[in-house]
């Protein structure tokens, strides 16, 4: 029995996702996509509200704020997916093997997570910063490291409920040796939740990343990115120009509420029940 | 006479109790209580034979079966597979042992001891990859004449376990363990979680896989009736000991041993009138008299500790 | 025998499943049950028997959709019924024991409280009298040194010991009807003899109906007046013990009968039921759900729904070509 492909068209399940995969456009081609050079100075026309030339107004150089926001999309982005990323796979397989194996290396690999999460991010950060330097990259390794006990625990736990399921010990009796089922048995098992909770994460990294930026460390000015330009827009609020910070901020809170509703949307989509 | 095919001798096995039952136990107080779930268990099993094990829930018949299975390791005694002593290879390292494929398992939970990301192909073909090295055209075959064996329709061997009923999923649990022609096949009641009506079938192909293949059973059960369609000769557990073992029919019809003699007066009798040699025959009068009345019920019996031989 | 305490007449349920389709999974369910009496409910699973416990008792997923019928328990219809009157009458005269007690129990309340507090909703009394009656119930059920062990968590007890404490709590109320949905399914078989045994001797004296909803020919065959067989949402036999085992009539409970284990019958003289249960969410089920299935088809008169009618005193089959 053949059937036609039916053209693609987004089941009421996958829309969470469409704002997501908009911003990651975005971040691909926003650049090529800007009206004009976010770089680009003109004070002469500084603080201008927004308007038909510049849609989300000017800052106080006369920078076309639009452009800025749409063009910190990519660092924001890149900063966000590198720091989840590192850790996701730091964590999953540093947790994974906690969760498998048990004994002495799951009770130190346990107190090593607990003095992590007694760190708040921006004292790792700051340390980091001092460090290495003000970088993009220590922003990166310093939200990283923050988020890794999340990924060790997450991946712990998927890891000890199916460690003893029929199908592990069925491997076992295959001639399958105990590395073999950690990688290629339990974590595929364990993949659709820790995609889940990748894509809830990202919302967090993204906000943390602009966060050290509004406080000075990592991304410094004249460089688009959000938590900058909310900084550098704060200083306005109070003398009425709000343009110059509102937008940077609802870029912000776009892209978490976007990642959040994919991850909620991705739980479902990858609920192995619903597979026909 | 050919030495059994499988040999088990003062099987020992204890766990440690979980910490509400010690009650505020230093952590670091040796010796720990333990309870023996598998207490200088012993027997053998001959070529070709089905041997049933029986016993209640923590008689500790499931944990002999992982431990012949060297899913895990006992902390005594010794079990002897065709001469060679499985017990001194630590179950960690069990999987790449050479007597690995010629001692499988079936499980009792088709929807657990099947990956769910693999599809049924991927299920059986598994263990042949790994423990054959067959690939390709070859694996192909071997997977095909497993799952024809095992009366799984080769429509099915692209679904997944969620996709297939209880009992074609067990098909492909079968399909799996006979794949790599084992020579002991231990099940760990593979029939409990399916629907009675599917049970027939899977113990008339159990029993025929094993005359034509001439494996040999160590069917663990807690379901006497099932045990007494299938198995030669069988072996009561309770509390972790045999307690007694025989021919099945001589067992279960005239039990030595009070815990034996408790769990068949336990087992609802069943004793219909319809003839089975004629079909669409009818037995007795419309209002035959109703079959025997419930027996008496053993409850002294739960929980209670028995000698055992 | 008292009168009718237990009316069911053509009850229909159905389920949206996801997309946008059904499951039909009752059809027509219609039944009686006398006071004191046992009846049994067999048949594969995915025949409806669970449904039509849940149904009866107004516990329905709320996915689930009672299309058509009447309940009627001593006169009261409880279709459609509302949530006040469920809610009075399963504490009062109906009463529910399910699989797998020690999921249907609270952990973390201690299991005499939980009587107790079965007992209060039922008719508030003074906490004396409730811890009383509560240490009572549990003697009732044969939990030895109930006053003791009204302070154990349901994880303190075995898997039979939390049945009888759902049965304690299922006879708080002093019911008419139990409804017991394959209460002994998961225990032990020494186990299961005993909460069998506790429910029949309660049933006795107390004169209660039983419903006892299972899998198993041979728990009914022994413990039951009157055996009903569900196919596919379908009730297609319903008759008294004997008749229904020694000579049924319904081409199904012959076929449920000769796959049923018994003494002195070898493997191969058993015969598996053929074919399968129908998926009960196709559009295109046929009126008779056995029709695929069965060995009787009669081409032109199974093509209509079979309706439950008289086979001989006492005894119902739906079925056009009866054996």
């Amino acid at each position: 029995m053949t059937h036609r492909r039916p053209s693609w068209r987004p089941s009421p399940a996958q829309l969470p996702l469409l704002p997501a995969a908009l911003l990651l456009v975005l971040a691909l081609v926003g650049p090529a996509l800007a009206p004009h050079d976010p770089l680009a100075t003109d004070v002469a026309n500084g603080l201008q509200p927004p308007s038909a030339a510049h849609w989300f107004g000017t800052d106080q150089l006369g920078r076309d704020v639009f452009s800025r926001v749409l063009v910190a999309t990519r660092l924001d982005m890149a900063i966000a997916f590198a720091a989840v990323l590192m850790s996701a796979l730091a964590g999953n397989l540093i947790g994974a093997a906690c969760g498998f194996l048990g004994g002495a290396l799951d009770r130190w690999i346990g107190r090593v997570v607990d003095v992590l999460t007694a760190f708040p991010l921006f004292v790792v950060a700051m340390a980091l910063v001092a460090a290495l330097g003000n970088s993009v990259s220590s922003v990166i390794y310093a939200t990283a490291l923050i988020n890794l006990p999340f990924y060790i625990r997450l991946a712990r736990a998927e890891v000890a409920v199916r460690r003893h399921a029929g199908y592990v010990q069925a491997a076992r009796l295959g001639g399958t040796g105990d590395a073999r089922i950690l990688l290629f048995v339990l974590l595929p098992n364990a993949l659709p939740m820790l995609a889940v909770q990748m894509s809830l994460n990202l919302g967090w990294a993204i906000l943390n990343g602009a966060g050290l930026s509004f406080i000075g460390l990592g991304v410094r000015p004249p460089t688009p990115e959000w938590g900058v330009l909310v900084n550098e827009g704060a200083q306005f609020i109070l003398t009425g120009q709000w343009w110059v910070a509102l937008f940077p901020g609802m870029a912000l809170f776009g892209a978490v509420y976007a990642f959040t509703l994919a991850g909620d949307a991705l739980r479902d989509l990858l609920d192995p029940r619903r597979r026909t | 006479m050919k030495p059994p095919l499988l040999e088990v001798r003062h099987l020992r096995k204890g766990f440690a109790l979980p910490a509400s039952a010690r009650g505020l136990a230093l952590p670091w107080r040796r010796p720990r209580p333990q309870v023996l779930a598998v207490d200088d268990v012993g027997f053998d099993i001959r070529r070709g034979e089905a041997l049933g094990l029986v016993g209640e829930s923590g008689s500790g018949k499931s944990t002999t079966a992982s431990l012949v299975a060297r899913l895990a390791d006992a902390d005594g005694g010794e079990i002897l597979f065709d001469g060679d002593d499985i017990a001194s290879v630590p179950a960690r390292s069990a999987a790449r042992a050479p007597w690995r494929a010629r001692i499988q398992m079936v499980f009792q939970d088709p929807g657990d001891s099947l990956d769910p990301r693999a599809n049924a192909f991927e299920a059986i073909a598994a263990p042949l990859r790994r423990l054959e090295a067959l690939r390709g055209v070859e694996l192909r075959r071997r997977v095909l004449r497993a799952a024809e064996r095992a009366q799984l329709p080769q429509s099915l061997l692209g679904h997944f376990p969620h996709q297939l009923s209880g009992g074609q999923a067990a098909r492909v649990g079968i399909a799996r363990a006979i794949a790599l022609a084992p020579a002991l096949l231990i099940l760990d009641e593979p029939t409990s979680a399916l629907d009675v009506s599917i049970q027939v079938g899977i113990l008339q192909l159990l029993d025929e896989l094993r005359r034509e293949s001439g494996m040999a059973y160590l069917f663990v059960s807690h379901d006497l009736q099932v045990v007494r369609l299938l198995c030669q000769r069988v072996l009561v557990m309770h509390r972790g000991r045999v307690v007694e073992r025989g021919d099945t029919a001589q067992v279960l019809d005239h039990p030595a041993h009070p815990y034996t003699a408790a769990l068949a007066a336990a087992v609802p009798a069943f004793v219909p009138r319809i003839d089975t040699a004629a079909p669409g025959a009818r037995g007795g009068p419309a209002n035959a008299p109703a079959p025997q009345p419930p027996p008496a019920s053993p409850a002294s019996f739960e929980g209670a500790a028995f000698p055992s031989r | 025998m008292s009168g009718v305490l237990l009316q069911v007449r053509d009850l229909s349920v159905r389920f949206r499943r996801r997309a946008r389709s059904v499951v039909h999974a009752l059809d027509g369910v219609c039944f009686d049950l006398a006071a004191g009496q046992t009846l049994a409910l067999v048949g594969e699973s995915g025949s409806g028997k669970s449904v039509t416990a849940l149904a009866l008792a107004g516990l329905l997923d709320p996915a689930a959709e009672v299309t058509a019928g009447s309940v009627r328990l001593n006169g009261t219809e409880l279709i459609g019924a509302s949530a006040k009157t469920l809610q009075a009458v399963r504490r009062g005269e109906l009463a529910l024991v399910f699989q797998n007690p020690r999921r249907a129990l609270n952990p973390i309340r201690r299991i005499g409280r939980q009587i107790e507090d079965a007992l209060q909703a039922r008719r508030p009394r003074p906490a004396r009298a409730a811890r009383e009656r509560a240490i009572e119930l549990l003697a009732q059920v044969g939990i030895a040194e109930p006053a003791a062990r009204w302070h154990a968590y349901p994880w303190e007890l075995s898997g039979g010991m939390c049945q009888r404490v759902m049965i304690a709590l299922a006879l708080s109320g002093e019911p008419a009807l139990l409804i017991a949905d394959e209460p002994t399914t998961g225990l032990d078989v020494t186990t299961q003899a005993g909460v069998m045994d506790l429910i029949a001797a309660q049933a006795r004296q107390r004169g209660m109906a039983t419903l006892l909803i299972t899998h198993d020919l041979a728990l009914a065959s022994g413990r039951c007046d009157r055996v009903a067989v569900m196919h596919a949402g379908h009730l297609v036999e319903d008759a008294p013990v004997g008749a229904l085992f020694g000579a049924p009539a319904h081409p199904y409970a012959r076929h449920l009968i000769l796959s049923t284990p018994r003494l002195g019958l070898p493997l191969q003289a058993l015969r598996a039921v053929p074919g399968e249960v129908p998926d009960l969410g196709r559009t295109d089920l046929p009126p008779c759900r056995y029709a695929e299935r069965c060995e009787r088809r009669l081409d032109a008169a199974c093509e209509r729904t079979p309706v439950l009618s008289a086979f001989a005193p006492g005894h119902r089959v739906a079925c056009w070509n009866p054996l």
